[in-house]
């Protein structure tokens, strides 16, 4: 098959990943700026044989898609920081019951009702900690049209092998702006499935650990009766106190997505081979970053880009060598400093990390990072 | 007797430890033992029930059962049975909520459901009372009661979750007590063959805390309250507005026909796009 060219926005190419990842159910509440793929998804998922849902709410859009997942079929919701924050309840629930799903957050500058229709990065925190309780989360962020294609295909795919909700963060920018892309025919993208119960039921452990750290999910329907709970759970499943039972429960959900930190350090880098100065950003500042590093390295200025795709859980290794080997790091970002702050917390050497914050629903822009980059440039 | 407690063992969970978490005397058990004599008279195999509970003293309930069962958070049992019967209308999806749980912090799902219609088969077992946090009043305590949070009387009108439910759009609409278990099964049985939306409320005694405003010591003296303070619909229409003053009525208040949600959202799929 010939690869397609088409001329997408972000929300629409969210949408084409999601199909072609296998979701079959879309339940979600209208919000600005994300409403397009909910549209989207009302139109294309009946025809094929897929069910879209309008619901009362975001907690009811949830918890929709936590159950029809349950029952088997891989499920998504998108919304926005107000959604965002009614779904954190459900975000906890699918975390502990181990429900994989996928959220989409198309930021708006916060907080409260805050700016609907302008762009911000301000939920980067939220989406790592919004649920109560110790939990595991995987955030990923595009920066272009189709990387929101690319991530939203992996975002399923990750949801599915951790059995985890995985939370896609877009600001407003990519999800509204459109661009030439080339959609790679089904052939051409790895999907992954939910680890199903190889034993017949009477041996099956719902929350046993199989050895990956994952247990195995049958569909509500298959013949493997199980319980599921919010409360901590034995491997069977069953509510349970006993100290040896709940310890080992949280600390299997951090280390089933902890083991495999090295396989989740998605990032694109630009001359980062001798930059005495590195920007690191994520989404559509890390658009106007590359433009501000190319104009930096014309001057000729040794500056580089490391453009995050995974947020959380936090690429500390990648960061970790990009400040050992600059001598300044800056961080762009349209919030009051919420990565940066990750940055610092892991800068273990003497790298000096500088912060750009622009909070006014207005972007960063190139000549903002490039003067940045001259003022502090060693 | 001996056959109808061999009922039971058959569906509870063996692998699960007993004892369960209710007190002695109360009301949630007797639905419980109604609710599995009816599934298995009407011959539904375990493998194609879910049980869905919200939190509560009822949210309880279905982890003592060997069907798909799903205990999920405070309010929204319903959210999430509207996700699994749309994803597979092959199932038959029951949840089973408090009255705090599904008339309060769930009211808002509670209508949506019944206006839509998605067929779920509801069960709202009411004590009238926040029980498993220690007795606080709930939208369907009574005025004037003295609870936990309410220690000068409540000063909020109960709410009658039939009328509810029916102004909503339920299609099946039906109220027992625990007290009546013949009728209590009949209306469970009903509600199961119901197609759309059902809603039984089930009134159920709460001897640790209801007893206590309701001036009733006992399981039995609560049963007993039931047996007094309800009217079959039937003989309702004799009796004049001031003998029915503060009477509960009980059995099929609404069974009308109207589209269930997912059997429209299949014949879309099916008829438009051939799917």
């Amino acid at each position: 098959m010939i690869p397609k060219q088409a001329l997408l926005q972000g929300n629409e190419a969210c949408v084409k990943g999601a199909l072609m990842a296998g979701c079959r159910f879309y339940a979600g509440y209208p919000i600005t700026p994300a409403t397009e793929i909910m549209e989207i998804m009302a139109r294309e998922l009946p025809k094929i044989g897929g069910v879209f849902i309008q619901m009362e709410d975001e907690i009811a859009s949830l918890g929709a898609v936590i159950g029809a997942s349950l029952a088997g079929v891989k499920s998504m919701t998108a919304t926005s920081g107000p959604g965002f924050s009614l779904m954190q309840e459900h975000i906890g629930f699918a975390c502990m019951a181990e429900v994989p799903c996928v959220i989409v957050d198309v930021m708006r500058a916060g907080p409260s009702t805050g700016l609907p229709t302008q762009p911000s990065q301000g939920d980067v925190m939220q989406a790592r900690w919004g649920t109560h309780g110790d939990h595991p989360i995987i955030v990923l962020a595009p920066a272009s049209v189709y990387e929101f294609f690319e991530l939203t295909v992996k975002a399923f795919n990750l949801s599915e092998r951790y059995r985890n909700p995985v939370i896609l963060l877009v600001d407003e920018v990519v999800a509204h702006m459109r661009e030439g892309i080339v959609l790679p025919s089904k052939e051409g993208i790895e999907i992954e499935e939910r680890p199903r119960p190889t034993v017949p039921p009477e041996w099956y452990l719902p929350y046993g650990d199989p050895g990956t750290g994952v247990p195995t999910m049958p569909a509500f329907g298959d013949g493997y009766r199980y319980h599921v709970t919010g409360l901590y759970h034995d491997v069977r499943g069953y509510p349970t106190v006993r100290k040896d039972e709940v310890e080992p429960l949280i600390r299997r959900l951090f280390s089933k997505i902890s083991k495999d930190f090295d396989r989740l350090q998605w990032f694109d880098s630009y001359h980062t081979e001798d930059a005495l100065v590195t920007v690191i950003a994520y989404g559509c500042v890390a658009r106007a970053a590359l433009r501000a590093v190319k104009e930096a390295r014309e001057k000729g200025l040794k500056v580089g880009l490391i453009k995050l795709k995974v947020l959380w859980p936090f690429m500390r290794r990648t960061v970790a060598k990009v400040l050992e080997n600059s001598k300044k790091v800056l961080v762009p970002e349209m919030n009051v400093g919420q990565i940066s702050r990750e940055v610092k917390r892991v800068n273990e050497t003497q790298c000096e990390v500088v912060t750009l914050n622009r909070v006014d629903g207005a972007l960063i822009t190139p000549p903002e990072i490039l003067s940045k980059l001259e003022e502090i440039y060693p | 007797m001996k056959e109808v407690v061999h009922i039971v063992h058959k569906y509870l969970r063996s692998s699960k430890k007993f004892p369960h978490i209710w007190c002695a005397g109360c009301g949630i058990g007797i639905f419980m033992q109604a609710l599995i004599r009816v599934i298995d008279r009407s011959g539904y195999s375990k493998d194609d029930v879910v049980l869905i509970s919200g939190i509560g003293c009822s949210g309880r309930l279905p982890v003592y059962v060997d069907f798909n069962t799903l205990h999920t958070t405070h309010g929204r049992a319903l959210t999430f049975a509207t996700g699994i019967k749309l994803a597979n209308p092959r199932l038959k999806v029951i949840t089973i909520m408090g009255d705090g749980d599904a008339i309060a912090i769930g009211g808002n799902h509670f209508i949506h459901a019944a206006r839509r219609n998605v067929e779920i088969t509801s069960f709202i077992i009411n004590n009238q009372v926040y029980g498993m946090t220690g007795g606080q009043c709930s939208p369907t305590t009574p005025y004037g009661a003295e609870t936990a949070s309410s220690p000068y009387g409540n000063l909020e009108p109960a709410f009658d979750i039939c009328r509810l439910a029916e102004a909503a759009g339920a299609v099946f609409v039906a109220r027992s007590t625990v007290y009546h278990t013949l009728l209590l099964e009949q209306l469970i049985s009903k509600a199961l063959e119901k197609k759309g939306f059902s809603m039984v409320e089930v009134i159920a005694q709460c001897v640790t805390h209801s007893g206590r405003f309701l001036k009733l010591r006992s399981p039995v003296e609560m049963m007993k309250w039931q047996k007094n303070n309800s009217v079959p619909v039937e003989k309702a229409k004799e009796l004049t507005p001031a003998e029915l003053e503060g009477k509960m009525l009980i059995g099929i208040l609404v069974d009308r026909e109207r589209p269930s949600y997912h059997e429209q959202c299949r014949e879309l799929i099916r008829k438009k796009f051939k799917v």
